[in-house]
């Protein structure tokens, strides 16, 4: 029973959503189990919470090593709940000035707003912007030529590098047919043009056979799912 | 360039001085062991300066390179240059913080075009953080350089909504299923654009900024490619995105976007257009950041190049052995 | 006094025009109102159409009313802004017939005459997307396949896979990490539960937990949504009790971080550079962050196996890591690894489904170009019919 009604539900829910596609009667079916997918992962919310309070409680109770970072979560994360659920700093709404809470709790100049501003933000750009250097890194790490395709891979890494800037543009920009006439046959090798070529040609061909093959994998994997002949997902054999 | 290294004579100073014990060491120990034991810190420093030194630059001498809009920007452009006053347009934020930097040039060069077009625009979101990045849009282009527009008449916030593509799927045919209230929580019969709007098949187009999922393609798949004759599309996505999305270029997507260099594009083309004979530096972000861009590239080819050249030598030292 | 008669009526007709500038003037009415049923719904929606008033662009909108044969009066549906001549009407009663009027509202809000329906139309329901047959089709096609592979493999027919090599890895990862005596990482991704790179992560992970837990080896799961804690809580509880050690199983170790995917990947690089796992499994959705821990892994030496249906993050995880499952290898993990013949069949099946694409591809591409060698109305048509009903 434990196995069966998960799988059950899985079953019935998934081809619930297939069904709605095909079948116009039952497109609202459909909404309802995404809705319902949403409320569902909304509650369940609650349980990651307790279980982020639980376990950084217990990281500080034990000293265990970094237990100070985990001091700042718990800080970080009932501090803002705190400022975003009272409001603090927000003025009320002008259609109720008399109601503490009607104004709009991100408004510019609010503790909320504050947080996300000069805090969250910078934050999650600091890491996205960690990537250039990884990138750096992995390009001297890993970029080999050490057969054929490595090297035309190499190579037309470098034609889009350049062709992205303003240095590929001048390298090739002496391909001017108004200089030359005869240039009018070579203005595709300019390494913006060979750029767009490679994106929309080459690139596109391989994105095109590796989506294909990821969504056939994903059909057979979900089927395997909705007729309960896979069901590692859900633990023991 | 000779001025501003005179000017900035500190800055080379700091520059070569902290490459200086990487230099010491390439003389003492020989060009390959170096390269071979090379510390990631010092690329990491070398990235550092490659994005740093050019911004500071474009700042000082507020100089930027040429650009040249590609066809997929202008296609983009044209998109939008052939809608009508009063039109509807569906601008969608999805994407946070850490995209910013790629995508709130294009965010902002689309919300001025709008806006010189004397379009309605209706903001959403599909991120979390998507609906504030909108308010700070509208705030910097729409308040500050367009006062007579007024909210509710010219532009609304509707939000976000949580749900992913479910939210797609669910306002292609009844968005008032799902927002009932604006982002600020004005009900949706109270604000005059929304009356007569049941659905986003009445918006003219539907912009999209995207830095990943739910975004440009959960919109291609769930909302264009079931209504192709009524919804119409264009986007910005970061550069990662980008490939993803050109098999969808042109069919079910007139024009994409894609990463700085497809901002910067799409920003010269509307600065022509509307920018004036001295364009506000905030509609210049995209061209700005041409720069570090070019040395940040010029960079990775060259440590591409510097890695290649210790593989070979390594591989005929160990054929000569 | 005739006189004083035709003064006073001159001055009422002189006067009428000034009364009548008091007055308002109707706007010119919209015409050709049409109301037909919407296709390919559930019965409760209708299509209008209207030609637009002359006067379009001074209005302040249209009205659109609806009304049943058994009510007396039109009922207000919507009003919507000059300009728009379309409007489809929704939450109708299946077969019922209705009639439509629409009416220009003039900005001091006078109504002009009504145009309106001639016959009454009534919304009816198709049981059947008929633009999505085709789709169907393949799709009843290829799950027949998958089904067909998997009732033969069970049937004991023989068939081959190919070696797939991350997935060979994943036992020389968990050994290797047990004689360093350190831990294993696996990350399913920032995707939640609906998304099937997770689920394909979770049944990797269940694999992944059970070598572990027969090697004796500790397994750490940061995760990135509830549901899929909890989802991997139960998986790796699941293995470990199927390896026979449900002593080893430790529920702190399949822990929720945040949902914020810079956030999550932070706390893991925290994680990586204190407790220096020996063997890192990235097995899920994944974004931005891909780079960041492929390269952080990189730079504590561990081994690292990834797999992700993101075809943007595959390149990065291909150039940083010792094994990457690339697309469908990461969804056929499941079925590779439990080595039982009905999911080894389910491979072959999908197999059959590039079969019809690079039929379809290759179809396609050949009469395109017949189109453009010939100019053959014929080929003209199969390649429409193909673009336009088949594929689209």
């Amino acid at each position: 029973m434990k196995r069966t009604i998960p799988l059950l539900i899985t079953a019935l829910g998934g081809f619930v959503l297939i069904a709605s596609y095909f079948i116009p009667p039952a497109q609202s079916w459909g909404e309802n189990v995404s809705i319902w997918f949403d409320i569902l992962s909304s509650i369940a919310f609650v349980l990651g919470g307790a279980n982020l309070l639980m376990s950084h409680l217990k990281s500080i109770s034990d000293r265990k090593s970094g237990w100070g970072y985990s001091a700042v979560v718990l800080v970080s994360f009932l501090g803002t709940l705190f400022i975003g659920l009272g409001k603090i700093g927000v003025h009320p709404s002008p259609q109720f000035p008399n109601m503490a809470w009607t104004g709009y709790y991100r408004e510019m100049g609010s503790g909320f707003w504050f947080i996300y501003q000069y805090g969250y933000t910078p934050l999650t750009a600091t890491l996205f912007a960690m990537l250039a250097f990884y990138i750096a890194s992995a390009a001297f790490r890993a970029f080999r030529a050490k057969n054929v395709e490595a090297a035309l891979l190499l190579g037309t890494a470098f034609i889009v590098l350049l062709g992205r800037t303003f240095a590929g543009v001048a390298l090739t920009s002496w391909i001017d047919p108004s200089k030359w006439s005869g240039f009018k046959y070579f203005t595709g090798l300019k390494i913006e043009n060979l750029t767009v070529l490679i994106m929309s040609v080459f690139n596109t061909a391989g994105n095109r056979a590796i989506m294909i093959g990821i969504a056939l994998g994903i059909v057979a994997a979900s089927l395997k799912v909705l007729i309960g002949a896979d069901r590692s997902y859900l633990g023991k054999d | 360039m000779r001025d501003f290294l005179e000017q900035q004579w500190w800055l080379v100073v700091i520059v070569l001085g902290s490459l200086a014990p990487l230099a010491a060491q390439f003389v003492s120990r020989g060009f390959l062991p170096t390269l071979r034991t090379l510390d990631r810190r010092w690329i990491f420093l070398l990235m550092f300066w490659a994005v740093l030194v050019p911004i500071y630059f474009v700042g000082v001498t507020g100089r930027t390179f040429p650009e040249i809009p590609g066809a997929l920007a202008k296609a983009t452009f044209n998109e939008i240059e052939k809608l009508h006053a009063g039109d509807p347009v569906l601008i969608a934020f999805d994407y946070d913080p850490s995209s910013e930097g790629e995508l709130s040039p294009m965010a902002t060069a689309f919300v001025k075009q709008c806006a010189e077009k004397k379009l309605k625009m209706y903001f959403m979101a599909l991120w979390p953080v998507g609906s504030q990045l909108a308010d700070a849009t509208i705030d910097d282009v729409l308040k500050s350089d367009f006062p007579n527009l007024v909210y509710g008449q010219d532009y609304v916030n509707l939000g976000y909504k949580s749900g992913n593509e479910g939210v797609i799927k669910v306002i292609v045919t009844n968005l008032r299923e799902l927002y009932t209230t604006d982002s600020r929580g004005t009900p949706l019969q109270d604000i005059p654009m929304m009356h007569g709007i049941q659905n986003i098949q009445q918006m003219k187009l539907v912009i999209d900024i995207s830095a990943g999922y739910p975004g440009i393609k959960e919109w291609v798949q769930y909302a264009v490619t079931p209504f192709p004759e009524t919804i119409h599309l264009v986007g910005g996505s970061t550069g990662v995105q980008a490939p993803q999305l050109y098999p969808y270029v042109p069919r079910q997507l007139p024009g994409l976007l894609g990463a700085i260099k497809g901002a910067a594009e799409y920003e010269k083309l509307v600065i022509d257009k509307y920018g004036g004979p001295h364009p506000n530096p905030k509609y210049l972000d995209g061209l700005r950041r041409m720069g570090p861009q070019l040395v940040a590239h010029l960079l990775i080819i060259f440590l591409i190049v510097m890695a290649n050249i210790l593989y070979f030598a390594d591989k005929r030292r160990e054929s000569r052995s | 006094m005739k006189v004083w008669i035709a003064v006073l009526v001159m001055w009422a007709a002189g006067l009428l025009p000034v009364a009548a500038l008091g007055q308002s003037v109707a706007p010119a009415p919209p015409a050709n109102l049409t109301a037909v049923d919407h296709d390919w719904d559930d019965g409760t929606r209708i299509d209008l159409s209207w030609t637009l008033s002359l006067g379009d662009s001074s209005l302040q909108g249209y009205l659109i009313r609806k009304k049943t044969a058994e009510d007396a009066t039109f009922t207000v549906v919507d009003t919507v802004p000059p300009g728009t001549n379309r409007y489809t009407v929704s939450d109708l009663i299946r077969n019922h017939p209705y009639l439509f009027q629409v009416v220009a509202i003039s900005k001091d809000l006078t109504e002009s005459s009504p145009a309106s329906t001639s016959a009454p139309v009534a919304p009816t329901m198709q049981w059947l997307d008929g633009t999505r047959v085709w789709f169907l089709v393949i799709l009843l096609v290829f799950c027949g396949s998958v089904i067909a592979f998997i009732e033969l493999a069970r049937r004991g027919v023989p068939l081959k896979v190919r070696r797939i090599a991350g997935l060979e890895a994943i036992d020389e990862a968990v050994g290797r990490a047990t004689e360093m005596g350190r831990s294993c990482l696996f990350v399913p991704g920032i995707g939640d539960l609906n998304d099937m790179q997770t689920i394909a992560g979770m049944s990797i992970l269940s694999r992944v937990a059970k070598t572990a837990a027969e090697y004796n080896a500790q397994i750490e799961v940061p995760t990135s949504h509830s549901l899929v804690m909890t989802a991997g809580q139960e998986a790796v509880q699941g293995a470990f009790l199927a390896a026979g050690r449900p002593d080893s199983y430790n529920s702190d170790k399949i822990y929720y971080v945040t949902d914020e995917q810079f956030a999550y990947v932070a706390h893991i690089q925290g994680y990586m550079t204190r407790e220096k796992p020996a063997a890192c499994f990235y097995m899920g959705s994944f974004f931005a962050e891909s780079l960041i821990l492929a390269e952080m892994g990189n730079a504590i030496g561990a081994i690292q196996i990834a797999g992700t249906g993101q075809p943007a993050q595959l390149p990065f995880f291909v150039a940083a890591c010792d094994y990457t499952l690339i697309g469908e290898e990461f969804f056929a993990a499941s079925a590779y690894l439990s080595g039982e013949p009905g999911q080894i069949g389910s491979l072959k099946g999908q197999d059959v489904g590039k079969l019809i694409v690079a039929g379809l591809v290759i179809a396609g591409v050949i009469a395109e170009t017949l189109v453009v060698l010939t100019n053959s109305p014929a080929m003209r048509a199969f390649v429409d019919y193909l673009t336009r009903k088949v594929l689209s």
